[in-house]
């Protein structure tokens, strides 16, 4: 299948969950605090133990080294870490090296300039750092998304930014998606399925 | 030059400190009476029962005995890397990390200076190898003990970093470099130090215990800067050993943190 495909997926507060995204479809995802949400997509992402099995596009995510899993499931984390002292130092992976074009353009999108690679992380607000998150994220140009409440921290017009830049990305590179959020009318906007993660299973809503 | 025999009163004299310090504590409500007492009851206890241990063992040198006393001081720094971690592996590794690491790095060196740089024969003639073993266990232990500490408490703090560079498709060590670095190197500062001022500011406690034994200064000086090169070299080896089993045993055959296998001891 084109897509990402999620098998009887178990982990500590929920399951077995199973679903299918098609290339391109983006499924919403709410549901109390402490459902397990944020664990149910970092099980996706292979970054905690779970059983069950994910496919994208039809390979397993334990044929391929995990790491090379990771780049291609690209998680964004509710708070951004950044770990160098500029944003530069985030982006280039063998230090020194420009950005592509490409991240330019998102940068602008999301209302920075080509200077911000040189900013210091200390100075950078929450919102700041959770939209050059996203930048650096889509830097790795990932086949899959899990978004954990990307938007949480912005004010509305950059909340509008930030969903118009993935929904363009997504539907430029045919994206299966999850979102994660609170909010259902953000949901209703991005989302085309909107399932409900409760007592431990997965509904439609 | 004649040594001069301290007496039980000398060292009475000298723990009259102990008891200053004790009753400043009280004073001073620092809690640490009966630490102080009890530490220096401990110094004096231990060190005479090794005092008649290494007496027995200087007259019978025997491989075996040896051996078994060299273990005994390794598993003794072992629980005590152990005890001094505050976050410690769960299970045999938190007493194995730092154990394995310090067998192989203390054990080797000390084998390489008997050998091949002393030259004393037999290798195991227990005037030589028990003291330099023991100085060799008691700084790597240092040595590890801060760097375990260090880093299992850097993973902890910056899960965040770690999993945040994972999630973007960096390998486990490339995820977990810089902590590792900064443990290494927080192991290997306080010889470095040590190193660096010898001499100027402080005369190393072997070779003011040689001198004060009544040894020329310039033999001790020679021992001592083979102590430390042997020190430096043991810790070096020893904390990147330990640095590197315990970053490993962090993470799971998938790259993952796994922080379930530290417990917090407060």
């Amino acid at each position: 299948m084109i897509g990402l495909k999620i098998e009887n997926l178990g982990f500590r507060t929920a399951g077995p969950l199973s679903l299918s995204i098609p290339a391109g479809e983006c499924v919403g995802v709410r549901g109390p605090s402490g459902s397990g949400k944020t664990l149910f997509l970092r099980a996706v992402a292979d970054i905690d133990s779970h059983t069950g099995k994910v496919f994208l596009n039809g390979t397993e995510s334990a044929d391929l080294p995990a790491p090379e899993w990771r780049k291609q499931v690209g998680m964004l984390p509710a708070e951004s870490a950044w770990w160098a002292d500029t944003v530069g130092e985030h982006f280039s992976r063998s230090g020194g090296e420009s950005p592509e074009p490409e991240t330019d353009n998102w940068l602008k999108w999301l209302g920075f300039e080509a200077e911000v690679m040189d900013w210091e992380i200390a100075r950078l607000s929450r919102g700041e750092r959770q939209r050059l998150a996203l930048v650096r994220l889509l830097a790795n140009h990932p086949k899959a998304l899990l978004l954990d409440e990307p938007t949480a921290n912005l004010d509305a017009e950059n909340i509008t930014r930030m969903e118009t830049l993935v929904k363009t990305y997504q539907r430029e590179n045919k994206t299966p998606m999850i979102w994660v959020s609170h909010d259902t009318w953000q949901l209703d906007r991005v989302a085309s399925r909107r399932l409900l993660l409760k007592d431990g299973g997965l509904t439609d809503e | 030059m004649n040594i001069i025999s301290l007496s039980p009163a000398d060292l009475s004299l000298a723990a009259m400190l102990l008891i200053a310090l004790a009753a400043l504590s009280v004073r001073m409500k620092l809690g640490l009476a009966w630490q102080i007492i009890i530490a220096g009851l401990r110094t004096t206890v231990q060190l005479s029962l090794i005092g008649f241990v290494l007496k027995v063992i200087f007259a019978h040198a025997h491989v075996g005995w040896i051996t078994l006393i060299a273990c005994m001081m390794l598993m003794v720094a072992g629980w005590e890397v152990m005890r001094r971690q505050k976050r410690r592996f769960r299970g045999w590794w938190g007493f194995g990390v730092g154990t394995i690491s310090m067998s192989v790095s203390s054990f080797s060196i000390t084998l390489i200076a008997l050998t091949l740089i002393i030259s004393v024969n037999p290798w195991y003639t227990p005037q030589y190898a028990i003291p330099l073993l023991g100085m060799l266990l008691g700084n790597t232990m240092t040595g590890i003990a801060i760097g375990l500490d260090r880093m299992t408490q850097a993973a902890w703090d910056q899960r965040n970093i770690i999993e945040t560079r994972l999630m973007l498709g960096q390998d486990w060590n490339q995820a977990i470099r810089d902590i590792r670095t900064e443990s290494i190197r927080s192991g290997l500062i306080p010889i470095i130090n040590s190193m660096s001022v010898a001499g100027l500011v402080s005369l190393p406690g072997m070779m003011t215990g040689q001198i004060l034994a009544g040894n020329p200064p310039a033999e001790a000086v020679k021992y001592q800067i083979l102590i430390m090169f042997l020190i430096a070299g043991g810790t070096g080896f020893g904390t990147s050993i330990a640095i590197w089993l315990g970053a490993r045993r962090l993470s799971d055959e998938r790259q993952r943190l796994c922080l379930d296998r530290l417990k917090n001891t407060g």
